[in-house]
């Protein structure tokens, strides 16, 4: 969307409600990013709604000038489905977190995915339950302590991105909740015709706190983020090195640019329709590899209120909306007047 | 009722008058039982009989051919006059197999007649059956009337020119059969000619055979009436069983899950609204989903959740966006929904949720007729979560009740929780259909400028509902949620008086709903005396016909059946104090006698039944006699 779409202002899209996450939160990072995209989308407040589920993340609805639907843990997706066929006009947002998204509600997420309601999900993934008070949850790393696992769990982490391609999504992005870019793949998510899955790494800094540092610190970030963009070489450490294919083990590699000569190492230009190499960027291991951030896969497919609403058409098509001979379809007889009294 | 088919002393066979009759076809659930059954309940409610039905199938579709517990029968009760029940025992058993005669034999009233497919009753089957002998031979049915016929070599003989193969040719049984009941009471065979034509309009070949197999079994009750042949004890012989009187009208039958469905399309247009139907498959609900899903020129869009959390929730989120949103389930189902109920409470939204009960707990009786979520409804929620609740009594009273249920919700922004049960969804019954210019229409309207003083989304109507503002509204942006809000405003409060007052309201326009709802009225006998009947859903036929007895035999007792389960009308608690006694039969153990004795301290005594099979009228009679004495 261009600017000259923009009809609000950042003020337009804030309540009056006093923000109750905990001071420092990822939180506010993100509901700022969202407040500051909102305009440059070219979309009114009375149009949009945010959906949340329950966790912290999910009192996101509060905070936005919008219409907003704080529901229950885990049914964001299934209230949005019911939203989005009943007024298909509006412009919906889901906002969910590990334990709302992948755990009580994996459920409702895979299914939405599957159908690609045409809506946004924002993911903010804490690796906890933080209001609960700090159990691991579904995307915790192994030996997470917490005060459900006081020797730490045992049991492998979810992949919320890879989780998704899974389920059939047609668009997945990752952002950090500090990073500027993280409008830009807000933009992208808005402009998918479809499901749009965002990951987005959330820090918790009461009860996670920095556990995604390691690639999300702004000091390290040039040489442990990937920066996709469509069309672009996959180049991170500032052109240094790229994401090739080792056409041996059909897997991915790092490999050294030399002199910004890329082709010459083959990176990788960045297809956004290429659901393969989608799945190779998702997987990833960190530390081997840099974290892959932005649009990993972005393919459109026709939405699922749009089949709906065509169906619905097709079949009503040419047929009367007559109650009466409705009630009166089938074989049916006719009492004149009655025969005698019981 | 059991002197209809009584062997006259002659043993001629002459056509017998009967008020009544009753049937039950039964067979393997491969055999077509239900088919037939629904077939002859078409043609016989054309002929002007008054009727019920009782379908009564296994849970498992296809359950290994021909044993006990693959048995799938239906139950049909016809006659002259007004008929309210399946009949407690039938009169005539068509049995197809000797499973089918074992588990259906006994309820057979004595001296009634059993016709048997004599050629089904060898060694295999006999001991599938658990039978050491064959009991069309050893005498040991010796209480009933017994013909013997093969109808399977009498069907195959029937289909032979169409080429058909056994297996295929064997599957017309079921038309032989329902064309020898056809000729017993002298019922149309057209219409069933018909359905068959367009059934099978792509496979000519089996129409022809299946019509061939209906003709040979009426002829064959023609030529045997005549022959007056040795086939058993019993004798063919036709019966008469005449119009009912009935109000004058147009007629048609219905299902309970048909009835329902019309009733909710009628409900979301006389609201104004498109309606939003989210369902998950389950037994016996899913008829409601698979009617609803053909309507679309009505403004339905249904939606199969991936399940039944998602089909609330769903449902929810088009009422939230402005449809009127409606689920439907049976009782585990609905146990899965129970927090977003509480969700549609808080956010006080309108919701119809269908519960069609059957046998419980847990998986329970998936195929059998309860009546136990009572509790459920009413109570079944965390915290104080107040929700109206409708019962339907019979298939035809379901599309009222969908009706009212559509109106309570959207008029007191409430979820309004409906039930109905297994029996009241598979049983027919004939219906008149209702003239819709004589529906008061209740249209809907949504809060769509900013009112004097500000945007309050949860002020109050004087039925104490808040509006319903759809998103999409310019200028009335707002945010709810499941979180206490606070009162007027919806703002997140967690304050304590905030909390009791909100509390309170949500209760006070809950109870509020008795305001718009009909006093309780006696159905049959008058207010005050020794002794009312109290029931509530699908119970009213038993319930009413052993009330007419006694009240015909001159007995002091009344019948007094409840729609509004919660709140209550408003006169019911006097109503209930005058008289001595009050006994309340149901199909649970004792749920509506517990809410009546808590909410009128009156002494309601419970009658029970939980077999998973409807009340018999002589057990509701056998109530009554012991309360009077």
């Amino acid at each position: 969307m261009n600017e000259m779409t923009k009809i609000t202002t950042l003020k337009d899209w804030e309540t009056d409600q006093e923000v109750r996450w905990c001071p420092g939160c990822g939180d506010y990072a993100i509901l700022k990013a969202v407040q500051r995209t909102m305009p440059e989308l070219g979309v009114r407040p009375e149009d949009t709604v945010f959906i949340s589920g329950i966790g912290c993340s999910s009192r996101f609805p509060y905070y936005m000038e919008t219409y907003g639907f704080h529901t229950i843990h885990g049914r964001a997706p299934a209230v949005a489905t019911g939203a989005k066929l009943a007024n298909p006009d509006l412009d919906v947002w889901i906002v969910t977190g590990d334990g709302d998204a992948l755990s009580i509600g994996g459920n409702h997420t895979m299914h939405l995915l599957r159908r690609n309601l045409n809506c946004q999900i924002m993911l903010f993934n804490n690796e906890i339950y933080g209001l609960t008070k700090g159990q691991y949850s579904p995307t915790s790393r192994v030996g997470t302590n917490s005060p459900s696992t006081p020797y730490g769990s045992v049991d492998r982490p979810a992949s919320p991105c890879a989780f998704a391609l899974g389920a059939g999504a047609r668009f997945i992005a990752r952002g950090i909740d500090i990073h500027k870019d993280l409008t830009n793949v807000l933009k992208a998510a808005h402009k998918h015709q479809g499901a749009a899955f965002i990951e987005i790494f959330q820090n918790c800094i009461v009860y996670n706190k920095d556990v995604f540092d390691e690639f999300a610190a702004k000091k390290t970030a040039a040489s442990t983020q990937l920066l996709l963009a469509d069309g672009e070489p996959m180049l991170f450490e500032k052109g240094a090195k790229g994401i090739t294919l080792d056409r041996d083990t059909l897997s991915l590699k790092v490999v050294d640019v030399v002199d910004g000569d890329w082709q010459a190492a083959n990176v990788i230009v960045h297809d956004v329709t290429n659901r393969a190499v989608a799945y190779m960027l998702i997987e990833m291991p960190f530390g081997e590899f840099p974290m892959a951030i932005g649009v990993l896969y972005d393919d459109p497919r026709p939405t699922f209120e749009s089949a709906v609403i065509a169906q619905n058409e097709e079949a009503a098509k040419g047929k009367k909306r007559d109650l009466q001979a409705l009630l009166n379809k089938g074989q049916t007889w006719t009492v004149a007047e009655p025969q005698h009294d019981l | 009722m059991a002197t209809a088919l009584k062997q006259d002393d002659s043993g001629k066979n002459q056509p017998e008058n009967a008020e009544n009759v009753v049937v039950r076809f039964a067979g393997d659930s491969g055999d077509g039982m239900q088919l037939t059954g629904g077939q002859f309940t078409l043609s016989t409610a054309l002929s002007g009989s008054d009727l019920a039905t009782f379908p009564d199938f296994p849970a498992e579709i296809r359950a290994p051919q021909g044993t006990l517990f693959g048995v799938s029968a239906f139950q049909i009760n016809f006659g002259s006059r007004a008929i309210e029940t399946a009949g407690d025992q039938p009169d005539v058993l068509i049995a197809m197999n000797p499973a089918a005669l074992k588990t259906n034999v006994d309820a057979l009233r004595d001296g009634g007649l059993i016709i048997a497919d004599a050629g089904e009753f060898g060694k295999r089957n006999l001991d599938k059956a658990k039978y050491e002998n064959n009991p069309l031979d050893d005498g040991s049915l010796a209480k009933w009337q017994l013909l013997k016929l093969d109808i399977s070599a009498l069907t195959l003989e029937a289909v032979k020119p169409f080429g058909l193969g056994n297996k295929e040719a064997l599957r017309c049984k079921n038309m032989w059969t329902l064309g020898l009941a056809l000729w017993m009471f002298e019922r149309e065979r057209e219409p069933i000619i018909d359905w068959l034509k367009s059934k099978f309009a792509k496979l000519p070949d089996i129409a022809d055979a299946n019509i061939a197999a209906l003709n040979a079994g009426h002829a064959y009750g023609e030529t045997a009436e005549l022959s007056g042949d040795g086939l058993g004890s019993g004798h063919l012989t036709t019966r008469k069983v005449g119009a009912a009187p009935s109000a004058p009208g147009e007629y048609r039958t219905v299902t309970g899950a048909e009835a329902l469905s019309l009733g909710l399309v009628a409900g979301a247009q006389l609201a104004d609204l498109p309606m939003f139907f989210g369902g998950y498959p389950i037994t016996p609900a899913s008829a409601i989903l698979h009617h609803l899903s053909r309507l679309k020129e009505f403004g339905v869009t249904t939606f199969q959740a991936e399940d039944e959390i998602a089909a609330i929730a769903a449902a929810i989120g088009a009422s939230y966006a402005g449809k009127l949103g409606i689920t439907s389930s049976s009782g585990p189902g609905i146990a899965l929904k129970g927090e977003a109920m509480g969700l549609a409470i808080m956010t006080e939204l309108p919701l119809v949720i269908i519960n069609s009960q059957r046998g419980g707990p847990s998986t329970g009786l998936p195929t059998k007729t309860e009546q136990s979520d009572l509790y459920q409804a009413i109570y079944g929620r965390n915290g104080d979560a107040p929700m109206p609740v409708i019962a339907a009594r019979s298939p035809g009273d379901a599309f009222e009740c969908a009706i009212e249920a559509v109106r309570i919700a959207v008029q007191y922004m409430t979820p309004v929780m409906l039930l109905t049960d297994g029996y009241i969804a598979n049983a027919a019954e004939p219906w008149k259909i209702p003239d819709v210019s004589s529906l008061e229409p209740f249209p809907t309207s949504f809060l769509d400028t900013m009112p004097e003083g500000g945007l309050k989304p949860y002020s109050r109507d004087e039925k104490l509902a808040r509006p319903w503002i759809k998103p999409g509204t310019p200028g009335l942006m707002h945010r709810i949620g499941g979180i206490e809000k606070g009162v007027d405003t919806g703002h997140i409060d967690y304050g304590a008086a905030n909390h009791q007052q909100m509390t309170e309201i949500r209760r006070d326009k809950v109870l509020g709903v008795a305001n718009s709802i009909p006093d309780q009225e006696v159905a049959l006998g008058k207010a005050g005396g020794k002794l009312a009947v109290v029931g509530w859903g699908s119970t009213f036929g038993p319930i009413h016909q052993a009330v007419r007895r006694a009240v015909e035999a001159g007995k002091d007792v009344a019948h007094i059946h409840i729609r509004n389960i919660w709140p209550m009308p408003k006169n019911l608690g006097e109503l209930l104090k005058s008289y001595d006694r009050v006994i309340v039969p149901e199909m649970n153990t004792g749920q509506l006698k517990t809410v009546l004795r808590d909410q009128f301290l009156v002494d309601a005594k419970p009658v029970n039944k939980v077999s998973g099979q409807p009340f018999t009228i002589t057990e509701i009679e056998a109530a009554i006699e012991e309360n009077l004495s």
